[in-house]
């Protein structure tokens, strides 16, 4: 897959980045770089190995179904650009 | 087996049910999972995202999931992989949710649903994932802002996918509530749609037979059962008139209103790989070993089914009565109680899925909230049993027991509703109107024997008024047959 401005500005906005169209093309180019060199690496046979999630060998510990996480609320509220009432303000979301 | 076309069109439905957890603490942190409180303060530091936090994993979140997937003869996933679903919204604080895609908890399964003509169907689950709940967005009250309360950030909660197996409203409802009763009877959820324990998104498209699918919408916020059909059955009518006028399905999600019936387009939906997923680098895999499956299989509670076959064994109850009663735990549990404690199951059974479940109806109540308890309709049908009352009577203390007025036995004494034993005071009562009626005596009289089981119908009618319905009816027929007989 080749990636032109076009991608690079939707995956800009997907991942809420500003790119500049001044910037689209150098980063198109590095981004085929990168693309290419996974290009490569798909040539490589792993019929044989098992997709692997974690680079280590060890398995999830899982912890007991407890209550102990202290109330933060007035901690962290203060924190927010806007609050109110003790929910976090953000500009008017409706779908 | 087939389902019926609509107009030469066949419908092809598959659902996507969210359940909550009812753990006490979140998937991923030790914040509670109470609802109700202030906004936020069931919200810790790692549910928010911040920095340097890490997970770990809750071991009842992973054991109610394998309980759902033993309950529906899944395969468990020994090892299955958290993923990052990236997207940003303001109510997921980290800009991605935890869920489960490649290797989920729980894989294909199936479910047995039973329709109102009694035949059955299997559908079948494409497999379950465990997640995390997003938190809330407030938009009323903030003058033109969003609020964002996020204590439901990170409840644990599965995400049950099924394939396209119902072809029709009446399916997809049956398949919804077999699932609500089963997570209900597991205790993994507690199962209040109204307050979104469970969530169901319904995909639907249409397709003329023998075609390769239509184009599928998504429709959410069905909130009961009964919007679910009704939401079903527009979205239904919709795309057949978009596709016989001409028009295109548009792949989208759609918003059900149930105050008006109809429905709106939220958003196209994005493709999958919009989203980019790939392996959470905080979790690692979770293992399931066999002994704890085998542990958890030992404990399992009885399922629905398994529920229906004992009423029909334990209280002689009928095929379509014990399917009825058993489907939820909450209804079965208040027919049990209340048959034990009357002492007549058919009568409870008779009562819990007439009179109650009309008044329930009525009042959109659920069982779980009915303000008669299940004991107090055990003593009313003890009362029915032991001559007190007679069934028409049991009916106005039943609306007085809903109406918060006390148990039975209290109303019963307090309205003075016991029927009439005295059979001195009811003879006299008789002999007056017989005295008080000598055209319908001679009529009576008159009139051959079948003829004669009518009319005395105008005379227990008349006792009965006479009596304020506290005469014993049986006792009333045979003391007018008597006296009427020349």
């Amino acid at each position: 897959m080749a990636i032109d401005s076009r991608v690079v500005a939707r995956v800009a906005h997907l991942a809420r980045l500003q790119v500049d169209d001044g910037e689209s093309e150098a980063l198109s180019e590095r981004l085929n770089d990168i693309l290419g060199m996974v290009d490569q690496l798909q040539q490589a046979d792993v019929g044989e190995v098992e997709p692997l999630a974690h680079p280590l060998e060890v398995s999830q510990p899982l912890r007991d179904d407890q209550v102990d996480e202290p109330d933060v609320r007035d901690k962290v509220l203060p924190l927010a650009p806007a609050s109110e009432d003790g929910c976090f303000l953000v500009p008017r979301v409706i779908e | 087996m087939s389902s019926s076309l609509f107009n030469g069109w066949e419908v092809v439905i598959g659902l996507e049910v969210h359940v909550q957890l009812a753990t006490r603490s979140k998937i991923f942190s030790g914040a509670s999972t109470a609802t109700g409180d202030e906004p936020n303060r069931h919200a810790s530091l790692i549910d928010l995202g911040m920095p340097g936090t890490l997970p770990v994993v809750n071991k009842e979140a992973i054991r109610n999931a394998v309980r759902f997937g033993l309950a529906i003869n899944a395969e468990i996933g020994r090892r299955s992989v958290f993923e990052r679903k990236n997207y940003f919204y303001p109510d997921l604080p980290k800009g991605y949710q935890t869920t489960q895609l490649a290797e989920p908890i729980v894989g294909a399964g199936e479910v047995v649903i039973r329709l109102e003509d009694g035949t059955e169907k299997s559908v079948r689950i494409h497999h379950a994932h465990l997640e995390e709940d997003a938190g809330k967005s407030l938009h009323e009250g903030f003058h033109g802002h969003t609020g964002i309360d996020l204590n439901r950030a990170g409840t644990p909660l599965i995400e049950i996918v099924s394939e396209p197996d119902m072809g029709n409203a009446e399916e997809a409802v049956a398949f919804a509530r077999q699932l609500h009763a089963i997570v209900t009877s597991l205790g993994i959820c507690d199962g209040d749609m109204s307050q979104g324990n469970m969530r169901f998104d319904v995909n639907i498209s249409v397709r003329r037979p023998g075609e390769p699918l239509g184009t599928r919408t998504e429709t959410k916020n069905l909130n009961s059962f009964r919007f679910m059909e009704k939401a079903i059955k527009l979205e239904v009518e919709r795309q057949i008139d978009v596709l016989e006028d001409g028009g295109k399905i548009v792949q989208e999600t759609r918003l059900y209103n149930g105050d008006t019936n109809t429905a709106r387009s939220m958003r196209t939906k994005e493709d999958a790989n919009d989203y980019r997923y790939f392996p959470c680098p905080d979790l690692l895999p979770v293992l399931v070993s066999e002994e704890d499956i085998d542990a958890l299989r030992a404990e399992m509670p009885e399922l629905p089914d398994a529920r229906k076959a004992r009423f029909m064994d334990a209280y002689q109850l009928s095929d379509y009565d014990a399917a009825l009663l058993a489907a939820s735990i909450a209804t079965a549990r208040y027919f049990e109680t209340a048959a034990d404690h009357g002492g007549d199951a058919k009568l409870a059974a008779n009562w819990v899925m007439g009179d109650l479940a009309a008044k329930l109806n009525a009042e959109d109540l659920d069982i779980a909230h009915c303000p008669v308890p299940a004991e107090h309709l055990g003593q009313l049908i003890q009362r029915i049993k032991d001559g007190t009352i007679s069934s028409k009577i049991a009916k106005q203390v039943f609306e007085a027991c809903w109406a918060g007025d006390g148990s039975p036995d209290q109303i019963i004494e307090s309205q003075g509703l016991k029927q009439m034993s005295d059979s001195g005071e009811l003879e006299k009562i008789i002999d007056r109107i017989i005295a008080d009626s000598p055209a319908q005596v001679e009529d009576y009289r008159g009139a051959d024997e079948a003829k004669r089981k009518k009319k005395i119908g105008f005379f227990v009618g008349q006792v009965m008024k006479a009596t304020q319905g506290k005469a014993n009816p049986q006792q009333v027929n045979q003391l007018l047959q008597e006296k009427l007989t020349p």
